[in-house]
């Protein structure tokens, strides 16, 4: 019995009940439902064991929109319990592992994960190739981030979440602050899918360098792409401290170690240092390839070139150069006195620039265009406003001295949700609006994706705008609960409001998917949007070898360039075409970390053993593995070019 | 019909913001240093403000006139690659800002850091300020007293706190006097204030610091030099001294609400060394080398 204890939820309510027998049945309902379907072969086949980047892609969406909506509802949880003065809705131990889970899930295994969906899908394709560098090891990206995001979320059933924030400051996130499991989760889960975010930034970086159409030089490349180039160049410089700061957490926290400790020679500066020095290129890892889906959107439904592609570029270029160099303005408090913070403000600062340049490009995208306000659109045109006012406050905060009297208070809060949703969010919604049709085969409804946006853009204003002036009055952030006399509640209880709000948008976008699923027509051709880049010069929906014949480009809108000057795309004749295996190898792998990870949380050497055993076996049986792949015939791609367009080139 | 909307909220928020009813804590300063912080504030946001009618009057300019529905059927937009005096333009003048904006920052920050401007010919009362979950320990030395989880204050005075932690990072903050600092084990760090009004305002721990983190606060009561003497002479006279034993109770996790002593925990469980006994520019270069660890 002892020996199951340790698995108890250590602040149990009600709530927690009901969730693990709602987890339990649908797990039970899951199983059964494929069983008597007799879905296993399939599901093992066609999903489980794919390199396919197009269903990889669709895996990491379909994960981040499940991720969304368990980060969704701890936020919503946040704001019901600080909606009014002394609520008692949730206790402190409470709302500190849901501010914890929240900003974890958020940022680690819905934005990332999002990110990552939409390079997957739409990266190989607007270059014109066939699929990623390395499709095993894409594979293996994948089910290292899903493993880790399950770890992740056990923790809400099993032995507790975390509850030192997401940014685990030691030492309150050590042992001696934090004596139980919770924290070893996070080092954990967040150590197997940071694995995964690393292997996706090698394979991005190695598949953008060397796998795009003859004829597309860098400068040719399409924004997105750019975006998604150095997102994983930042991904590969950034993830590595991370993974070392999470070794050496979990030594202290495992192993008795003195990284970060009280005492004995601990340095818990160090880990602020280690967690920003990662933590802020991570904000351009998920900004950069928005500022991307973006760039094509608008430029899409403008009718118009890009305004300013070089300039565009060489601004990515320099946020990336800037990232690495603001680390610490996030703790402008620490003490290390007015000349290392005033740096660090200037350089902060600086970044605004290149920013201001995307943002005007933009806009000189929009002049003399024909702007179409379709959803992809209005997510596009609603982040310039609201993304400013982030940026702006950005800047406000970026001033080391005034950052003294923001800093920790929901002003920053207000301030990063402003940036983060229109920044991150909104564009992912753009872009999976937006290829959708590619993805799927069908359009999105369009009128249920106006009301979702204004539900999301509204929403946004009315639940971060208060929180600026609740912070500039005094309120901290994470506080479980305020007085009366604070006077907080009428701005926290408008923020509550445009929680709801949020939440009513993404049930839309829910509904507007089963919707759209069930009555869109299916009849849309391949360039629904009138587009401009290669993803949209192959058929809908994509069939797995990409194009038929590999594209040649000698533009930067070469789609456009052929459906309007009669450029020619495709100029070979079809033939063979090299595909890689499926494989379970990465799967199989995976479920091994899982158990390892699962081990290490609460100690239990033997299973570490096991899966350690199990996970080398399978990294030895994969080195001495022969597979040279297969072929697609001509004669099969002919076929189903004829199925699908009617024309065989 | 929306987008208008949208705007308008946009805009009462910022109304709002500006000029609330009741003087928000920060804009409310009641000390020389958060007044210098609430005008650093209000010319970044005047600042920023220009940034922001710039985008939005774009935007809608954009929107209004370019729609396709106000555009002819007909009409083909052009190419048009860019405009090199547009895109240096659209550099330029952020650099202006941004240099302005800096100058303001630098300047500001060493001033923030340092005695307040008026102060300078004083020297400064030494408050040891310390955290342990979750209470608020104060020492005054000069003085000979301890008190928890509340401060005394003699107006026009500048003090130095000297801030550390015997567990969780904390963030020592009275807005209405100044910018926080974080309070941490094994090291100090300084704040420099000054009140220069009667009253009393709060404080608090703004650094998440675990489960009672919340009710991490505590009262400031300005006074005037000899009031602070006269509570100072109370003190000696009515409350019990702090030894060893006592202190480490009050070290326990926990909420204790006011209390006071005589005598300070200083004497048998010393602050932690500063980082170096040199001043000035040194201080800064010894700071700098630990960042680099």
């Amino acid at each position: 019995m002892e020996f199951f204890e340790q698995f108890a939820v250590p602040n149990p309510t009600p709530t927690i009940y009901l969730s693990m027998v709602a987890i339990g049945l649908t797990l039970i309902a899951v199983l059964a439902g494929i069983s008597y379907f007799k879905k296993w072969g399939y599901l093992w086949r066609e999903w489980l064991t794919t390199v396919d980047h197009k269903r990889i892609g669709i895996m990491y969406l379909i994960s981040a929109l499940l991720m969304l909506f368990r980060g969704g509802v701890d936020a919503l949880m946040m704001r019901a319990q600080t909606s009014r003065a002394g609520n008692e809705l949730l206790s402190s131990a409470e709302y500190n592992e849901i501010f914890t889970t929240h900003g974890v899930v958020m940022i680690f295994f819905m934005a990332m994960a999002f990110i990552t969906a939409l390079m997957n899908f739409v990266v190989p394709l607007q270059i014109g190739a066939r699929d990623v560098a390395y499709p095993r090891l894409n594979a293996l990206s994948f089910w290292l981030y899903f493993m880790g995001a399950m770890l992740f979320n056990l923790s809400f059933v099993i032995g507790g979440s975390p509850s030192s924030g997401w940014t685990s400051y030691f030492p309150l996130a050590g042992n001696e602050l934090s004596p139980h499991i919770g924290t070893n989760y996070y080092m954990i889960a967040l150590q197997i899918a940071g694995l995964g975010t690393l292997i996706t930034g090698i394979n991005f970086i190695v598949t953008i360098f060397k796998m795009r159409a003859p004829g597309m030089k860098l400068m040719k490349m399409p924004l997105f792409t750019w975006t998604a180039l150095i997102t994983n160049l930042l991904i590969t410089f950034a993830f590595p401290v991370l993974t070392v700061a999470l070794a050496m957490g979990t030594m202290d926290r495992l192993f008795g170690t003195h990284f970060f400790t009280m005492d004995n020679g601990g340095m818990a500066m160090l880990w602020a240092n280690f967690f920003w020095v990662w933590g802020h290129p991570e904000v351009y890892i998920l900004v950069l390839p928005a500022f991307g889906i973006y760039s094509e959107v608008i430029s899409t439904f403008s009718g118009r070139n890009l305004y300013g592609y070089t300039s565009m570029v060489v601004s990515i270029v320099v946020i990336s150069t800037l990232a690495f160099l603001v680390w610490v303005h996030h703790f402008f408090t620490m003490g290390q006195g007015a000349f290392v913070n005033s740096i660090f403000s200037i350089t902060t600062m600086a970044i605004a620039i290149p920013t201001g340049v995307k943002i005007f490009n933009w806009l000189f995208t929009m002049w003399r265009g024909k702007i179409r306000l379709t959803v992809p659109m209005l997510y596009s045109v609603g982040f310039i406003p609201i993304f400013t006012i982030g940026g702006v406050t950005g800047v406000m905060l970026g001033i080391a001295s005034a950052d003294y009297q923001y800093h920790n208070t929901m002003f920053l809060v207000a301030h990063f949700h402003l940036v983060i949703i229109p920044g991150v969010v909104f564009a992912m919604l753009a872009g999976m609006t937006y290829w959708w049709p590619k993805m799927f085969g069908f359009m999105l409804n369009e009128k249920i994706g106006k009301w979702a946006f204004w539900n999301i853009a509204i929403g946004t204003c009315l639940a971060f705008f208060p929180m600026f002036i609740a912070g500039l009055d005094g309120q901290a952030r994470r506080m479980y609960t305020y007085s009366e006399e604070a006077g907080f509640g009428i701005w926290n209880l408008l923020s509550f409001f445009g929680g709801l709000g949020l939440a009513m948008g993404f049930i839309l976008i829910v509904f507007n998917v089963y919707y759209s699923a069930r009555y869109a027509t299916r009849d849309i051709g391949d360039d629904p949007w009138d587009a401009r880049t290669l993803e949209w010069a192959t058929r809908t929906p994509v069939p797995e070898y990409n194009f038929a014949v590999q594209p040649v480009v000698d533009s930067r809108e070469p789609y456009w360039d052929a459906k309007h000057e009669g450029k020619t795309l495709f100029k070979d004749k079809i033939s063979d075409i090299h595909m890689p295996n499926n494989s379970g190898m990465p799967f199989i792998m995976c479920v091994f970390f899982f158990i390892f990870g699962f081990g290490l949380v609460f100690s239990l050497w033997s299973l570490v053993i096991v899966s350690s055993v199990g996970i080398a076996v399978c990294l030895f049986l994969r080195s001495f593995e022969q597979d040279d792949g297969r072929h697609i015939h001509a004669e099969d791609v002919q076929e189903t070019e004829r199925k699908m367009g009617g024309d065989d080139r | 019909m929306k987008k208008q909307w949208l705007f308008s909220g946009l805009l009462m928020s910022f109304l709002l913001f500006l000029g609330g009813c009741e003087p928000l804590a920060v804009f409310d300063p009641k000390g020389p240093q958060a007044a210098l912080l609430k005008d650093v504030i209000m010319i970044s946001i005047w600042t920023m403000l220009g940034v922001v009618v710039v985008v939005f009057a774009m935007l809608i300019y954009m929107l209004v006139k370019y729609r396709s529905s106000k555009t002819p059927a007909d009409y083909k937009p052009p190419i048009i690659e860019g405009n090199k005096w547009v895109e240096g333009l659209c550099v330029g003048i952020p650099v202006l800002i941004i240099v302005f904006l800096s100058i303001v920052s630098v300047q500001s920050t060493y001033e923030a850091e340092s005695v307040p401007e008026g102060y300078k010919d004083q020297e400064p009362m030494v408050i040891y300020a310390s955290s342990s979950n979750w209470k608020w320990h104060f020492s005054y030395p000069e003085q000979d007293i301890e008190t928890l989880n509340y401060l005394y204050l003699p107006k026009d005075r500048p003090i130095e706190f000297r801030l550390y932690s015997f567990d969780a990072i904390s963030s020592f903050w009275i807005p209405q006097l100044g910018g926080q600092k974080y309070a941490m084990t094994g090291m100090l760090t300084k704040l420099n204030v000054a009140a220069s009004e009667e009253g009393e305002i709060w404080g608090r721990n703004s650094n998440f610091s675990g489960e009672g983190f919340a009710e991490q606060t505590f009262n400031v009561n300005v006074v005037s030099q000899q009031e602070f003497d006269e509570w100072v002479t109370e003190v000696h006279n009515t409350a019990e001294p702090l030894d060893e034993e006592t202190f480490n109770e009050l070290l326990e996790p926990g909420h204790l609400g006011q209390k006071t002593f005589t005598g300070t925990h200083l004497s048998f469980n010393p602050a932690p060394e500063e980082h170096t006994e040199h001043q000035g520019e040194e201080h800064e270069d010894m700071n700098e080398e630990e960042m680099d660890h």
